[in-house]
């Protein structure tokens, strides 16, 4: 990563090729000190010689964003798998979570002129995003309530999502065409997305809905029926026909084709974020002249992913696995309960880690929308910087639990003492939940 | 279980729409009031009430924060339902927080700044602010106006997390909660933070409110026992877990403040 530069200048005119530079020397200088990977530093740098430098960095590229409350990162990884095959290097993005512009600038940086580009975007920057990368796809997975104090309310962000989406070009007049891929069983992706011109929607399945059930078209309440379709009780908004939608473990396309989803990931909301991902690959034109992958290529090659950015994977400490899972919200929270149900053993020790950062949101009262009352009969160590907001919630959600602020501690403590353990029980994993901050500082730990 | 409040009937704490008003964490308050009777022995309910069902009947109703467009929807549904009304003439107890607080007033603002009906039970007026979004923890602290329990304590320090755009005004019937210390609260220049009239009390305090101040989770069950005639004193519990919370809590309200003014200048009050 460090001769990147040179290749990365050429052709450019004079202030984006000085904004290029900056932010590639600002990377170096980061990573030669010991400071990080350096990718947003040096990016916000480059954006602040360069303020339109995505836009540059982006023209004649294929590029795929992906948004939503939940899934932006696993899915981000799963459409780059999906997209090559074998060589991932082909295809540029933001790997590391840094989901804002200066993040998007360092992806780019890094690979131009590499055609292929899949960027994970916050909610709240999606529209600038399109603005200046006019993308070929916009993946829409999911919103949920998340970080209140940050991002806005559910119904601020789709009014936002939904005028950025209804002034894409319509196909076939010149513009660059956009396919939006979008979550078909969330009202609110769907109020959002239905402005825009080409739509694929997709069945993908959304458990959490208790942020959609005011009707975002007229303020009538959203009814959810059995089926898992939906529509206002008042006005006539109502879930739209769908072009492939989920049955269980299996994609079907609205053209009858049945494709089992078999993925290296866990849970359900993974084989959801692959549904969006096996029908917004082939919506890729090919770089390199190579005809685009076809939806079962696209699953088919998600069976080899079994981590992305470290979530999901399993470490090995003092001879007992752990699994690091990540979630930020609600309804993410529950996602994990849910895969914790699917796959786990029922007594797996559980480990949780809050933290209250910029990235996190510094409002933990989400904690209280959380479920933990599943976890009773676990084995559970509250840790993290907020470890004790979330002792307190655990205490009303009647969970036994132990409170070790030191991460490493916690999980040990979890761990417990391996000699006295018989090999059924040292051979359940610990599940170790952490949310945005705590998860990051969990694995510089490990 | 025992019925230790008078009435026979199980003491209900209900929790008002939920479906439009569970965005900020707050229906936490329902759980930490049922729990806290629970762990004394008493025979309590706690009701989550859709808002396309009739209000229950209850002996405490907790109103959480939401979105604007479900405020309004929950205001206007509460005013055409008008068991909380009733309920409250009755002797109920109610918390309202944030939007929940902002309808139990005279009159509060939408998205679009305007104005709507609230119920009416605490002489309060919300309206916009021009300044900017009020995000961040908040210290207050009781004053001589303020609620006092049952046997006429005071309250400790208030601590929270406040998220919102609207300034509250308090009329000539009802009395600030408390006064701010750290943060920004009610918004109109006086340093209140919350209204409160007979056993009806507003905050904009999210946390949730109650598990950050279990005393005012106490006192809330004092009024309502009082109000079913039970005169005795509540147990005192363990609060080995809340007071750790508050303690850290209100000793770093500083430095958290500082991090969410910067945040302040990112996001215009809408």
């Amino acid at each position: 990563m460090t001769s990147l530069y040179p290749a990365a200048t050429g052709r450019l005119p004079f202030r984006p090729s000085v904004a290029v530079k900056v932010a590639s020397g600002i990377n170096r200088l980061s990573r030669l000190l010991g400071r990080g990977s350096g990718t947003v530093i040096g990016g916000r740098a480059g954006l602040a010689v360069d303020p339109m430098l995505l836009a540059v960095l982006a023209k004649d590229r294929n590029v795929a964003l992906v948004s939503g409350t939940n899934g932006k990162t696993t899915t981000t990884g799963m459409l780059v798998a999906a997209l090559s095959e074998g060589d991932s290097a082909r295809v540029a993005t933001n790997t590391t979570g840094a989901n804002m512009p200066a993040g998007h600038v360092a992806a780019l940086i890094g690979t131009r002129p590499a055609g292929t580009v899949v960027l994970e975007v916050d909610e709240a920057y999606l529209g600038r995003l399109i603005e200046d990368t006019h993308p070929q796809v916009v993946v829409l997975l999911n919103l949920t309530r998340d970080q209140l104090d940050r991002i806005s309310e559910v119904r601020m962000l789709v009014d936002r999502w939904r005028s950025v989406l209804g002034r894409l070009d319509p196909v076939g007049h010149g513009g660059s065409r956009t396919v939006v891929v979008a979550n078909a069983d969330d009202p609110m992706v769907v109020w959002a997305a239905s402005t825009a011109p080409e739509v694929r929607w997709v069945g993908a399945g959304q458990v959490w809905h208790d942020d959609a059930v005011g009707c975002p078209a007229c303020g009538g309440r959203i009814v959810f029926e059995a089926s898992g379709s939906w529509h206002c009780d008042q006005c006539g908004f109502g879930r739209p026909d769908r072009f492939a939608w989920l049955e269980g473990d299996v994609l079907v396309l609205a053209d009858g084709r049945r494709l089992p989803v078999v993925i290296g990931l866990p849970g359900q909301f993974n084989r959801a974020n692959a549904a969006m991902v096996a029908v917004a690959a082939p919506e890729l034109v090919g770089t390199h002249g190579q005809p685009p992958v076809s939806i079962a290529t696209a699953v088919e090659r998600l069976a080899k992913l079994h981590e992305v950015a470290g979530r999901f994977s399993t470490v090995q400490r003092k001879g007992r696995d752990i699994r690091l899972l990540l979630a930020k919200n609600p309804a993410g929270w529950s996602a994990i309960f849910d895969l914790l149900d699917e796959s786990g053993d029922a007594t797996s020790p559980v480990v949780l880690s809050i933290n209250a950062r910029v990235a996190d949101g510094f409002d933990t009262s989400w904690l209280w929308d959380v479920p933990f009352e599943r976890l009773i009969g676990r084995s559970v160590v509250a840790t993290g910087e907020r470890c004790r907001d979330l002792a307190v919630r655990l205490r009303y959600a009647e969970v036994d639990h132990r409170v070790v602020s030191d991460v490493l501690e916690a999980v040990d403590l979890a761990i417990g003492p391996a000699g006295r353990l018989s090999v059924a029980t040292t051979s359940t994993p610990v599940e170790f939940l952490g949310n945005y901050t705590a998860f990051a500082h969990l694995r510089s730990r490990l | 279980m025992s019925t230790a409040a008078g009435s026979g009937s199980a003491l209900t704490v209900v929790v008002i729409y939920p479906d439009l008003l569970g965005t900020y964490g707050d229906g936490g308050n329902g759980l930490v009031l049922a729990r806290r009777a629970k762990w004394r022995g008493l025979d309590v309910s706690l009701v989550q009430a859709p808002s396309d069902r009739p209000v229950p009947h209850g002996d405490i109703y907790c109103i959480g924060g939401g979105e604007d467009g479900p405020q309004v929807r929950a205001a206007s549904t509460l005013i055409a339902d008008g068991t909380l009304t009733r309920a409250v003439e009755n002797g109920a107890v109610v918390l309202g927080v944030c939007a929940g607080f902002q309808l139990l007033g005279r009159e509060f603002p939408d998205a679009a700044d305007r104005p709507h009906e609230g119920l009416g039970l605490l002489d309060v007026t919300t309206r916009k602010g021009t300044d900017l979004r009020a995000v961040g923890e908040l210290v207050a602290t009781v004053g001589p106006d303020s609620p006092r329990g049952p046997d006429g304590s005071a309250l400790p320090p208030l601590t929270g997390f406040e998220n919102h755009g609207g300034v509250t005004t308090i009329g000539p019937r009802a009395f600030p909660l408390a006064r701010v210390v750290t943060g920004v609260g009610n918004g109109g220049g006086d340093g209140t933070e919350g209204a409160w009239t007979g056993r009806v009390i507003g905050t904009y305090l999210h946390g949730p409110v109650l598990a950050r101040n279990v005393a005012l989770a106490d006192l809330l069950l004092g009024w309502a026992l009082g109000s079913r005639g039970e005169r005795r004193p509540l147990i005192r519990l363990e609060d080995e877990e809340e007071n750790a919370l508050r303690t850290e809590r209100l000793a770093g309200a500083g430095t958290v403040k500082l991090s969410a003014r910067l945040l302040h200048h990112q996001r215009p009050r809408r």
